[in-house]
């Protein structure tokens, strides 16, 4: 059991034909959609070629989607520590693992959004146009916050600091392998530091991820319209698959012989947190709608005119969007309400594929009704860049799982998890 | 009287350290646990007592459900049928305006529901009594019970019983239903009770 884990070679097969599907379909993308041609300004509604539009539209959500996701594992990591967790050391290698590819992600996420800005793409940021927004009070307003030079520093500042504090608790965590069992003095001080570090993260996250963040990157598509909720909507969403992530890499890890003290009983708490996001995501979702609707302010409800259309004429994201809310609500709620199902490892297997891709079907019409309009398509470019990003997860955390012990065996309470049960 | 009066040999611990591997010893001599009794929830005793997972949360779920469609089929035939009224310009049949109160209905239902189901299922109500077989059991002894069948022979019981680490062991009759009473009527003081 002490060896280092070794991946499968099918585990290394499918990492290297998602990422050249992925970079397939992005060459493609290059090629054909003509993403780094000047955006058509003003042109005649229809006449308009959304190609270049439709190659950077998917490059943000899939690059802010993933880069979320995984994200998510360090939060969750942090604040289990802060809240003095013991059932998931046996496991949290597993988060660790995934939360390492923040900083490869938040590169890439980061060319995009600079293509974006400083490529003048005013069809995915109406707010990048000067013209415009010298014309338009509401745009003007929020000049202040919405403008390349604020968005460029606040996306480097937020990236770099998840990659540093990530790096500090992954550091503090192999650190506790190298040296034998703590005593009581040293642990002390080792939670302590744990402690601190992950506090610090979390701040940073509420500054970031639960506002600022989504607000920026994805709010602002739809420069016009605001909710408060979007934000915690956005955080709930990446949360719900963090976990839906990490409950896949634990299975994986276990049908390889893995994670030995890794039970179903721990296997019951991530189905749990799966459970409880999909609905905490749910009220969200309806909080944000049910207000938008009942106040029928015209500046707000556009958001959902977009999407789902009026009484008259049915939107172009209809279906979609009521497809997000049978994906993310209905079947979470009803598929793992009872105990057995979140013990049952194919059963989690089936939810977190489904929560990811519900997910993403999810930022996908965050994303789209405000730049694609009614052209967005779901076609293999679509489905390949999403690969692209799969396989770079699987990528690192593949790497991390094979160079760290995946037990952290001289954590304090490491004994508590092991005799975990719910 | 509803359960019939049974014979019982109690033991009382007081440790749970000691209850569990007792508990594990009795049901591996075959003896039939009538239940146990403790101050306080103890993890994992239903386990080592080899209850069955309860059916509460399914009650729960049938209680929960029955909230929601009391809610929107109220709710519907109010607004549409019964006293149809204009809020806000809004349709009639109204759904995102009524979720709010069929979340409340159906937690309000599974809530109440579940709170007389677990009453019932331990057979807790006001003025209805239950059998005690040791009063320091609601204060900081584990008490076992052990059913008697014809075939049990009583002495070699409580000789296992004390050879597990029992602190007290004695034979009861007792009622294993409820019946109407009152506690605060008809119990005795606790120092007046036997063996104090």
């Amino acid at each position: 059991m002490n060896q280092q884990f070794e991946l499968p070679s099918s585990y290394k097969k499918w990492t290297w034909g998602l990422i050249i599907a992925g970079l397939l379909a992005l060459v493609y993308g290059i090629i054909v959609m003509q993403p780094f041609a000047p955006v058509a300004h003003h042109a005649a509604e229809g006449a308009q070629d959304y190609s270049g539009t439709r190659f950077w539209a998917v490059l943000l959500q899939n690059s802010v989607f993933w880069l979320l996701v995984v994200n998510a594992s360090m939060f969750f990591i942090c604040v289990t520590t802060m809240a003095m967790g013991g059932w998931q050391v046996a496991l949290r290698r597993v988060p660790e693992a995934i939360s390492s590819v923040v900083p490869t992600l938040g590169i890439i996420t980061f060319l995009v959004l600079m293509g974006i800005i400083w490529g003048g793409r005013t069809d995915i940021y109406i707010w990048l146009d000067k013209d415009l927004v010298q014309h338009d009070h509401i745009l003007k307003g929020k000049s202040g916050f919405l403008n390349p030079t604020f968005f460029t520093i606040w996306s480097a500042i937020s990236i770099i600091m998840w990659w540093l504090l990530g790096r500090k608790m992954r550091s503090l965590s192999l650190e506790s392998d190298k040296n034998g069992q703590m005593d009581y003095a040293t642990a002390k001080k080792w939670i302590f530091k744990n402690t601190v570090w992950a506090s610090l993260y979390c701040v940073f996250f509420g500054l970031s991820v639960a506002s600022t963040i989504p607000w920026l990157w994805l709010m602002s598509i739809d420069a016009h319209w605001f909710s408060t909720m979007f934000s915690w909507y956005t955080f709930a969403s990446s949360f719900v698959s963090g976990m839906s992530l990490v409950a896949l890499f634990i299975i994986f890890l276990k049908n390889r012989g893995q994670l030995e003290y890794v039970t179903e009983e721990h296997l019951h708490d991530v189905g749990k947190f799966m459970f409880a996001f999909s609905v905490f995501w749910t009220y969200l979702w309806f909080s944000q709608y049910m207000l938008i609707w009942y106040s029928n302010q015209p500046e707000e409800t556009k958001y959902f005119i977009e999407r789902i259309g009026t009484a008259d004429k049915s939107g172009p994201y209809h279906g979609l969007f009521f497809l997000n809310l049978i994906l993310n609500f209905l079947c979470p709620l009803l598929i793992l309400m009872k105990r057995g199902v979140k013990r049952n490892w194919s059963a989690v297997t089936f939810m977190a594929v489904l929560i990811i891709f519900g997910h993403w079907i999810d930022f996908y019409q965050m994303v789209m009704p405000g730049t694609m309009k009614e052209h967005a398509e779901m076609m293999p470019f679509e489905f390949g860049i999403g690969a692209l990003f799969v396989g770079i997860i699987m990528w690192g955390v593949g790497k991390y799982l094979t160079k760290h012990p995946l037990l952290m065996k001289n954590h304090p309470f490491i004994k508590e998890s092991m005799i975990h049960h719910t | 009287m509803a359960g019939g009066i049974k014979k019982f040999v109690v033991g009382s611990f007081e440790d749970e350290a000691v209850l569990f591997p007792a508990v594990k010893n009795v049901r591996k001599a075959g003896y039939k646990i009538h239940d146990v009794y403790t101050p306080f929830p103890v993890h994992g005793l239903d386990h080592a007592m080899g209850l069955r997972e309860t059916s509460l949360h399914t009650a729960g779920f049938i209680f929960a459900a029955t909230g929601t469609t009391t809610a929107l089929s109220c709710i519907s035939w109010i607004f549409t049928k019964d006293w149809p009224l204009n809020i806000g310009g809004k349709p009639h049949f109204a759904i995102p305006a009524w979720i709010p109160i069929t979340f409340e209905l159906t937690v309000l239902f599974s809530a109440v529901g579940m709170v007389l189901t677990f009453c019932y299922l331990c057979q807790l109500s006001p003025f209805v009594k239950k059998h005690h077989f040791h009063a320091r059991a609601t204060d900081d002894l584990f008490v076992m019970a052990i059913e008697c069948t014809e075939k049990t022979n009583e002495a070699e019981l409580i000789n296992f019983l004390e050879k597990s680490g029992a602190q007290e062991v004695n034979v009861q009759m007792a009622e294993t239903g409820w019946w109407i009473g009152r506690y605060d009527r008809e119990q005795k003081l606790y120092r007046e009770e036997l063996g104090y």
